[in-house]
């Protein structure tokens, strides 16, 4: 009997990864497409039918990360000669870098925008998970009044699909100085995700017995002391899987980075399909910039990796 | 040196009052039983002493000092919850060395005193495990030596024990004990088991929806309970009670059961009438030990019926059809043979317990 039961529980778990690795497959399959299409020669790129083998070269990379013009002539040979290798790159596209003054290249904006996404997505998921973490303590420790409908009042901002909002939030903004700026952005996102956090974060911290915060309250600790030493360590899974979510919805919100920024404060989202190419859309360009803005995410991810298993079952399972 | 005092300590849980009126004092290395049925506000209670809960009104006092405004930080108690609560972040040495880290002691100190405790409580072992690596006992001895090294006024346990199996509950009783008798740190334990009542306490407050029923010495409790509550909580299996009708006969009293009639000295009906008991307002109680039986006729013995019988053991217990009730008996094993049969019954007088039906109250009554 007992055989019997452990070979078909083998079979079923091979069963059960089989059916793990196609649906693994199917989701990678579009991240498989971009990563391929960034490294691919534009003309290979948008064939029909898509070609499987290429020769990967780094040329999208170059071009997303510089200015250039469309080559009006052919290039003298001494020019093409004393070229870096990775200028070579794109004047064999047949455009060439824009040069400022001093004949030093000119840099895209995609740098700066990437950094706006750090700094937009980074700053604002802090500060929605801090507050949606002492908030949920209050909520989940201390006999608030009208508990149940301020609770309710925290999820209702997240009711409406935001972009209803967009045009008003456009003209506030405009008449308070923050359209364009990262504070507005970070106001926003902040806004945004912590009704989010104070909802998970409630979910996890009423799963840590009380009794460990009077267990150090009797023991000479002040609520605070208490709050940091014991709340927080036991919650840490929790805050990490918030932490994680704000920051994908941060870091990968378009709509309002679209309309309330432009240049200053714009994330990399609404920049990068405005990449087009000097002449035609440059989808390897696009691609590149696509696989970049993918890498903050997945390590952020990686790194939480084990807090995040144990936080989504911790957070789901109800007694 | 610790006392502690409750003075007319009110609770209330919005509508539902908790605690009524409760005075009590806890004498210096006493270890006081909180006693009571679930929900009965023993927790509160105990957390109303530790801080961990505001009260309405009353006063706290430890060692003569008001403290019910003061923080839980500030009363210098130790509490062990019933879930003990041990931190799952840090190991079992962190644990035991987490209350003295609030008082910033040096490094060497804290050391000493965590290996003597956990010497003491022969958990040296264990001291790099996190919790989650213990036993439910194991958890439980940490549990105490971390509300032992600080060295508080008071320890206040929450069914410390509660979670445990049989034989372990046993056994850490025993260990209780020894602690207690070795730190002479005034304890108060809330329980609602009564055998762990019985066995630890130096008294033993027994509580019922909030009010407090009788505080007395275990053997105190009882012996002379003071209400019918207090009779039938304390003492396994409980104390039989029924109305009794009391009459004077020629030879003596008779107190009939059930329409049985058993026959009591003559002294009893002037200690009703000194107690103020009124005619067909009396319960009389009698624990099944209190229960007399032979199996032949005897002076003073009625006949009755067997029932169904528990062996335990050691004894047995034997159910008695008496008239229209039933009366529990402990016998020696195998007394009784089996149900159905013929045997004579007679109340022990000495053990027999009188009530005032109304109020429940005893009536003190002693033959
Ligand atoms: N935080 C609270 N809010 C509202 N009611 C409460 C709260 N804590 C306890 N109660 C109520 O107060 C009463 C007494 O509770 P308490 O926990 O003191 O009982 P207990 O004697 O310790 O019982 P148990 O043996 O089950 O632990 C119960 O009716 C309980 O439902
Ligand atoms: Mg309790």
């Amino acid at each position: 009997m007992a055989v019997v039961s452990t070979r078909s529980g083998r079979l079923g778990n091979r069963i059960a990864i089989a059916i793990v690795l196609v649906i693994t497959l199917i989701f990678l399959s579009p991240i498989y497409w971009i990563t391929t299409t960034a490294f691919k020669p534009l003309v290979q790129a948008t064939s029909v039918p898509p070609s499987v083998l290429f020769e990967p070269q780094i040329t999208p990379f170059v071009k997303l990360f510089t200015k250039r013009a469309q080559l009006t002539g052919p290039v003298s040979p001494e020019v093409y000669e004393a070229a870096p290798w990775w200028e070579k790159l794109v004047l064999d596209g047949g455009e060439r870098l824009a040069r400022d003054g001093n004949g030093d290249v000119v840099f895209s904006a995609y740098p700066d925008r990437f950094v706006n996404s750090l700094i937009i997505a980074i700053t604002s998921t802090i500060l929605a998970v801090s507050l949606g973490t002492i908030t949920a303590y209050g909520f989940s420790r201390f006999r608030v009044k009208g508990e149940a409908d301020l609770l309710f009042f925290i999820l209702s901002t997240r009711m409406l699909p935001p972009i209803v909002v967009a045009i008003p939030m456009f003209l506030m903004y405009r008449a308070v100085g923050l359209n364009d700026t990262h504070v507005g952005l970070i106001i926003l996102y902040t806004a945004f995700n912590v009704s989010f956090a104070v909802w998970l974060m409630k979910g996890f911290i009423d799963e840590i017995p009380k009794e460990y915060e009077e267990a150090a309250l009797v023991d000479g600790y002040t609520r605070m002391q208490a709050f940091f030493k014991i709340v927080l360590p036991e919650a840490a899974t929790g805050i990490a899987a918030t932490a994680v979510f704000c920051f994908i919805t941060a870091w990968n919100e378009y709509a309002f980075a679209l309309i309330l920024t432009n240049r200053r404060a714009q994330t990399a989202p609404p920049f990068i399909p405005s990449q087009v190419g000097t002449g035609l859309q440059d989808w390897t360009v696009i691609a590149a910039g696509t696989v970049l803005f993918l890498l903050p995410v997945a390590i952020f991810t990686f790194l939480l990796r084990n807090h995040l298993l144990r936080g989504m079952s911790f957070g789901a399972i109800r007694k | 040196m610790t006392e502690i005092q409750l003075r007319n300590i009110d609770k209330h849980f919005g509508p539902v009052h908790v605690i009524r009126e409760i005075n009590l004092t806890v004498k210096d290395q006493e270890f006081v039983v909180l006693l009571g049925p679930s929900g009965c506000g023993k927790t509160t209670t105990l957390r109303a002493i530790a801080g961990l809960e505001d009260i309405d009104s009353g006063d706290i006092l430890i060692d003569g000092k008001p403290v019910q405004n003061l923080h839980a930080s500030e009363r210098d108690v130790a509490f062990v919850f019933q879930n003990y609560a041990l931190y799952p972040h840090l190991t079992v040495y962190e644990n035991m060395a987490f209350p003295l880290r609030a008082v910033r002691q040096n490094r060497e100190e804290i050391d000493k005193t965590v290996q003597s405790v956990a010497t003491s409580l022969g958990i040296t072992g264990l001291l790099n495990r996190r919790p989650s690596a213990l036993s439910g006992g194991d958890m439980q001895r940490v549990a105490i030596g971390r509300s032992l090294v600080r060295r508080p006024k008071a320890i206040l346990l929450d069914e410390p024990i509660g979670s445990l199996d049989a034989k372990l509950r046993e056994s850490m009783r025993v260990e209780l004990k020894r602690l207690h008798i070795e730190n002479g740190s005034t304890s108060i334990y809330v329980t609602h088991d009564q055998v762990e009542a019985m066995s630890l306490a130096d008294r033993i407050v027994v509580m019922h929806e909030g009010l407090l029923q009788q505080v007395g010495t275990p053997d105190d409790v009882y012996r002379y309970p003071a209400n019918i509550f207090v009779a039938q909580f304390v003492g396994s299996p409980i104390m039989n009670m029924a109305a009794a009708d009391i009459s004077e006969g020629s030879s003596g009293v008779s107190v009939s059961l059930g329409g049985v009639s058993f026959a009591f000295p003559a002294a009893l009906s002037g200690k009703l009438k000194e107690a103020g008991a009124q005619k067909g307002k009396v319960m009389l109680g009698v624990r099944p030990e209190g229960v007399l039986l032979s199996h032949e006729p005897k002076d003073g013995y009625v006949e009755v019926t067997s029932g169904i019988i528990e062996p335990l053991g050691s004894h047995d217990i034997v159910d008695l059809k008496v008239g229209d009730i039933v009366l529990r008996a402990r016998t020696k094993s195998g007394f009784v043979a089996g149900p159905g049969l013929k045997v004579w019954a007679r109340i022990d007088p000495a053990q027999a317990h009188f009530f005032d039906t109304t109020s429940g109250s005893s009536l003190e009554i002693r033959l």
